[in-house]
């Protein structure tokens, strides 16, 4: 396929409505980030500057004073900010391989291997998106102490791990892989584990980009704070609300703390995006 | 042709078996247990995720349903009550039907406008060239990534005079006096709705972009070969059909989303809003479960909900599943 030299021969669209596409997304953008763009102006205004009328949409003269106060009030507490650090990261990449590991491997069976039992399970999975949280939280305290799993890292990480959404997520885009790639894997004689990992994930690598977006943000704003009672198992969304929540003079700090919170995902989300759109060249895996 | 080998052979002597019959049933059911030997590893590659599921979410929710027939207050051990906590539900508690109210006029208006805009943005974005992609995908997404800030939208909302959304409005000459967005019963329906589809661009709308990224590019020559004149058409006749399971996706999160709504109000205004304003079945259950500690009557709304849901869910699938098979 590489030596003939690919020519872009798909319908466009005009220039005119490339820029009116343009200036409509500009326009929705500037709404979608004001929220974000104003923490990030919050988190580096002096605080007498938040006092001022009418508020300013800017930093007359910004500073690194809330941050700096962020990591001291951080460092003095009474478990070493390391170690909530170190808890954040352990969960989150616990939580996120795993998910990605399990719910990839699982949603392969279910959508591309016949074998008996699998219509129930893809029957219970669709439900179970349905249900929500709120009551089950309960039931989850009580399903853990009876393991005897509360306070330890276990109360942090297994309740998180199998959700419904990641593996309909990826069974959704496993369906559309063809049949026939898998029939000739079987053919040569490759068993499920090897056609999962070496065939149909390659194929379906937008997908398992994104829902390792999904998995990275939701496991780095675990809290457990019903599971947990020990400090030194807390994460870090904990620990920074706790030093942000304290009225109008820490103002400043509550929003260094938010923004320093929301960094990591958003670095890994534009990694992975670009990532995605660089391995654009599938041809021919839907039918 | 293995599959058929086998079944072959499963099939009963005739004369050797006095009871066919029984024989038949005998020999699917071993036919079953063999195929499922045979398919190890797909169980095996089930196992993690399931054992995990059935642990942390279906055995927790089949705990649930059942205690919505109870008296719980989490201390003592659960009463039977049988149908009681629904009749006080449906026919007496004033406030339940006010949220399904709520809960209605929520999911009508912030379900179907964010479900199109996840659509529609995902689209115009992948109409831009090459890094512009990046961009607005991370500027439309990143509402979901950057998790809590509630704290911003409280202070654009504040009632006073700092409260941006005010400062702004007063500056303009639109309003006279400060404005209390977050505790007005009149005007905390729309706050809650414009923040609702603020962070409604989540899981169904990154689906659709991975979606878009998925349809091979031979697509689109052959239909530029076959004569699509326009965008519309394209989409009409190679996007839409090509997308069916993510569309499938995002409308079960959205639906979803939107039933479910809640969270804004709770972190955003005073719990309970003014009036109830804005009192969701969402937060009818957080009222009764984290506030009154009746755990009993919060399953029971948790069950007229997730009913609900399952019919809403039934129903966009009836609607989808005519122009796509997903």
């Amino acid at each position: 396929m590489k030596l003939i030299p690919r020519r872009r021969k798909k319908y466009s669209g005009s220039v005119g409505g490339d820029i009116m596409i343009f200036i409509l997304l500009a326009g929705v953008g500037v709404f979608m980030m004001f929220p974000i763009y104003l923490s990030v102006i919050q988190s580096i205004k002096p605080v007498e500057e938040f006092f001022i009328f009418p508020p300013k949409m800017y930093a007359m003269r910004p500073t690194n004073q809330n941050f700096i106060e962020l990591f001291q009030a951080a460092g003095n507490m009474w478990v070493p900010f390391s170690r909530y650090f170190f808890n954040s990261i352990f969960v989150t990449v616990v939580v996120t391989v795993s998910q990605l590991l399990f719910a990839s491997s699982a949603a392969y069976i279910l959508a591309k291997v016949k074998v008996p039992g699998i219509k129930a399970l893809n029957k219970i999975i669709e439900i179970s998106l349905l249900f929500q949280s709120t009551v089950t939280g309960i039931m989850v305290y009580m399903v853990l102490a009876r393991l005897g799993m509360i306070n330890t890292y276990f109360a942090i990480t297994l309740p998180f791990i199998a959700t419904p959404l990641s593996i309909f997520f990826m069974r959704q885009f496993m369906g559309q892989i063809h049949d026939s790639m898998i029939e000739a894997a079987q053919l040569d004689g490759a068993g499920h584990v090897k056609i999962c990992w070496q065939i149909v994930m390659p194929n379906v690598k937008p997908a398992w980009i994104t829902l390792l977006i999904f998995a990275f943000t939701g496991a780095w704003q675990i809290t457990g704070s019903n599971y947990i009672y020990n400090e030194a198992l807390k994460t870090l969304p904990t620990v920074m609300s706790q030093i942000g929540a304290s009225g109008l003079a820490r103002m400043g700090v509550a929003a260094a703390a938010t923004v320093f919170i929301m960094t990591p995902p958003m670095i890994l989300f534009i990694f992975c995006q670009s990532n995605v759109l660089e391995t654009m060249a599938q041809s021919g895996l839907k039918d | 042709m293995e599959k058929v080998a086998d079944k072959k052979e499963m099939i009963p002597d005739k004369g050797k078996n006095l009871k066919p019959m029984k024989n038949i049933e005998d020999s699917r059911f071993r036919y079953t247990v063999r195929e499922m030997g045979r398919n190890k590893s797909a169980y095996l590659m089930l196992a993690p995720y399931f054992l995990l599921f059935l642990v942390m979410t279906f055995i927790p929710v089949t705990m649930a349903l059942p205690m919505g027939f109870t008296n719980f207050n989490m201390v003592t051990f659960p009463k039977w009550v049988g149908f009681n906590n629904f009749y006080t539900l449906l026919l007496e508690d004033e406030v339940f039907l006010i949220s399904i109210q709520n809960t209605l006029v929520f999911a009508f208006i912030t379900g179907p406008l964010s479900y199109a805009s996840c659509f529609l943005l995902a689209w115009f974005i992948n109409q831009l060239p090459g890094h512009f992609k990046t961009v607005f995908t991370f500027v439309f997404y990143a509402p979901t990534l950057s998790g809590n800030i509630y704290t911003t939208w409280q202070l654009i909302f504040s009632g006073d005079a700092y409260g941006i959304l005010n400062a702004w409005l007063v500056n303009l000459g639109i309003i006279n006096g400060a404005q209390q967005w977050l505790t007005d019963g009149n005007l905390i329906m729309g706050v809650v709705i414009v923040v609702q589809i603020w962070m409604a661009l989540g899981a169904g709308f990154l689906a659709i972009r991975a979606g878009f990224q998925g349809i091979p590019a031979e697509r689109y020559e052959a239909g530029a070969i076959e004569g699509i004149k326009s965008r519309a058409q394209e989409l009409l006749h190679i996007t839409i059909p090509a997308m069916g399971p993510q569309l499938l996706f995002a409308a079960v999160m959205q639906i979803t989303a939107s039933f479910a709504a809640g969270h804004v109000s709770l972190w955003l205004t005073a719990f309970p809003t003014t009036d109830y304003r804005a009192h969701s079945i969402m937060n009818h259950a957080h009222d009764y479960g984290a506030v009154r500690f009746e755990m009993g009557y919060a399953s029971a709304i948790c069950f007229i909900l997730f009913l609900s849901m399952l019919l809403a869910n039934w129903g966009i699938k009836k609607i989808l599943g005519k122009y796509l098979d997903g």
